[in-house]
């Protein structure tokens, strides 16, 4: 098979969990990296490490394992600048999850005067397929300032409706925020197309990357955005920490999101002035430990390449496209081909006849294949395909052509016992 | 989770009222319909219910549905549906507390089949605790509806 990274077992032994056993003597098939990732000995072994020797707060404390604490905190800010081409590390935001950046940036919004408040009159443009927290934030933020909330339709293969894109961006619409590949349906979005458009207008630009930057190189000059927000445990990292990457003339216009120590500059009972960015929307004690790990797990993707972690995904992607194909009754919701540029993420999900997806995962569980039931959080696009909710198989760098085959079989064995063949 | 486990989840009665839900249908008349959700896993139930009367030794006379969800939430609404209709208010919250003591205790409860008729067949869902909430929703939504007609009931709350 092209395009599979080479010596997958040996890649696979970075990964302690996926040497595991389950019931029955079944071994772990772990087809749920779109919800999180594993972790590979590197990252566990630097967290681990940090807290044994080097354990201390960071920015206040003045003695000397402070200091290292301070620089690996500091020095994780700029691997992950790095590893998304950012200009400067000062645009390195840390939060605590894709979600937290994503509500940064809409707060932030509706509190915001001038040049880039929005209020009555305004538009805020998103898309049918968004996780919810890509659109939960944005209908707080219209309903705060009496901005009106649109969104782009799909079409029936799970792409984004771009026919009205002329009505939907306009001189009224003042942010533009859209997932750059779909947790549901594995679509990849125009991402750089649109943002054009809607620069043309003078919107901001917010993209959710938490499904792209683990699975292929992102550039964020490139993608055109204002703002990218991903998080840690989808890309090998810990959870407890995200990241939102903003323009540094954004973020320098933006008010503060949370108050309190770290953000300020100098504070009097009065009032107070605030630090610059990045630290400026770092309130509080930040995941220190988190971004150590998170900080090897983008060097641990990058020795890898980017570019191979993409072909790999799209290698896997397609082989478990075709398999599921080969299943009667199962309906695949979204792109049905990878797509000959390799547009579509290594999230699938699908539906069977007559078995609900709680029960699919249920009987797929007992013989030790991980996958999600549910909607996904994205419930707006399963409503969009007639559907209440679906499984979800979702792969990674460490995902083999065996375990699509597992998931298959698994699948025809699920028909069987609720005697659907 | 061994086959065998497995086995026990998905009783043959389970799948069976899958298959073959009674009472399944929204019917008139009810006084009280609620809608409930499962968050989690999205599984609703739009339920009514129709009194013979609203004191609380009223018979309940019909519990209609329209349910979507996992086969142990289908099960359940068709099991708690038939264990119901014809009993009085306080008999049907007795059956609701023993299924509620049952789901609750891990597998270590042992159920009176003579009282929860096809409702023994969840005991084995209690061992799962992640889908103990889909065999309990249509009986929440059923004493909620219940409760709306004749005001508050006298059953120990939900966990």
């Amino acid at each position: 098979m092209d395009g599979l990274l080479p010596e997958l077992e040996v890649l696979r032994k970075d990964f302690p969990i996926l040497s595991r056993t389950l019931a029955d003597g079944f071994p772990l098939v772990y087809l749920d990296s779109a919800n999180t990732s594993q972790k590979p000995q590197v990252v566990i072994d630097a967290m681990v490490d940090h807290l044994e020797r080097h354990n201390a707060n960071v920015a206040r404390a003045m003695h000397q394992i402070g200091a290292e604490s301070s620089a690996a905190f500091e020095e994780a800010r700029d691997k992950v600048a790095t590893f998304l081409n950012a200009p400067s590390r000062d645009e390195v935001i840390f939060t605590k999850n894709a979600s937290e950046g994503l509500n940064l940036v809409a707060n932030t919004l509706a509190w915001a005067k001038g040049e880039l408040s929005v209020g009555e009159g305004d538009e805020i443009v998103i898309t049918e397929m968004e996780h919810h927290s890509n659109i939960v934030p944005w209908q707080l933020l219209a309903e705060r300032t009496g901005a009106r909330l649109r969104w782009f339709g799909l079409t029936e293969d799970g792409a984004l409706d771009l026919s009205n894109i002329d009505d939907l961006l306009n001189e009224r619409t003042k942010v533009v925020s859209l997932t750059w590949v779909s947790n549901m349906l594995g679509t990849v979005n125009p991402v750089r197309q649109i943002a054009d458009r809607a620069h043309q207008v003078g919107a901001l630009v917010v993209v959710d990357a938490a499904q792209a930057v683990p699975q292929m190189p992102v550039d964020v000059v490139a993608s055109g955005a204002d703002f990218v927000g991903f998080t840690g445990h989808k890309v090998t990292g810990p959870t407890g920490i995200g990241v939102l990457w903003g323009r540094r003339q954004v973020l320098e216009q933006l008010p503060p999101f949370l108050g309190g120590g770290e953000m300020i500059a100098t504070v009097a009972m009065e009032r107070s002035t605030y630090a610059d960015i990045p630290h400026k929307f770092e309130a509080g004690t930040p995941p220190i430990v988190e971004a150590v790990g998170l900080g090897v797990a983008v060097d641990y993707l990058s020795a890898i390449g980017m570019d191979n972690v993409k072909a790999h995904e799209q290698a896997i992607t397609g082989y478990a496209l075709e398999g599921l194909a080969s299943i009667g009754g199962l309906r695949v919701l979204g792109p049905r081909t990878v797509g000959n540029g390799g547009e579509r993420g290594g999230a699938i999900s699908f539906e069977i006849e007559g078995i609900h997806p709680h029960d699919v995962s249920q009987v797929l569980d007992s013989r030790g294949i991980a996958v999600r039931a549910g909607h996904h959080c994205a419930k707006p696009a399963h409503k969009r395909f007639g559907v209440q909710s679906s499984t979800r198989a979702s792969s990674y760098l460490y995902t083999t052509p065996a375990e699509i085959d597992a998931l298959v079989d698994g699948l025809e064995y699920t028909k069987k016992y609720f005697r659907m063949s | 989770m061994t086959t065998q486990n497995l086995d026990s989840l998905y009783q043959e009665i389970i799948l069976d009222h899958y298959k073959n839900p009674l009472h399944a249908g929204l019917r008139e008349p009810f006084e009280a319909e609620v809608h409930h959700v499962n968050p989690t896993c999205g599984d609703e139930v739009t339920l009514r219910v129709h009194l013979s009367g609203s004191d609380d030794r009223a018979v309940i006379d019909d519990v209609s549905y329209d349910a979507e969800g996992c086969s142990i939430s289908q099960a359940a609404t068709s099991v708690m549906s038939d264990l119901v209709i014809g009993k009085t208010v306080p008999e049907a919250l007795a059956l609701h507390e023993q299924f509620l003591d049952m789901m609750q205790g891990r597998g270590g409860v042992e159920p009176d089949e003579e009282a929860l008729e096809d409702g023994v067949a969840f005991a084995g869902v209690a061992k799962f605790p992640a889908r103990v909430k889909c065999a309990l929703l249509s009986w929440m939504a059923w004493k909620d509806a219940t409760s709306r007609i004749i005001g508050e009931l006298g059953n120990k709350e939900q966990p």
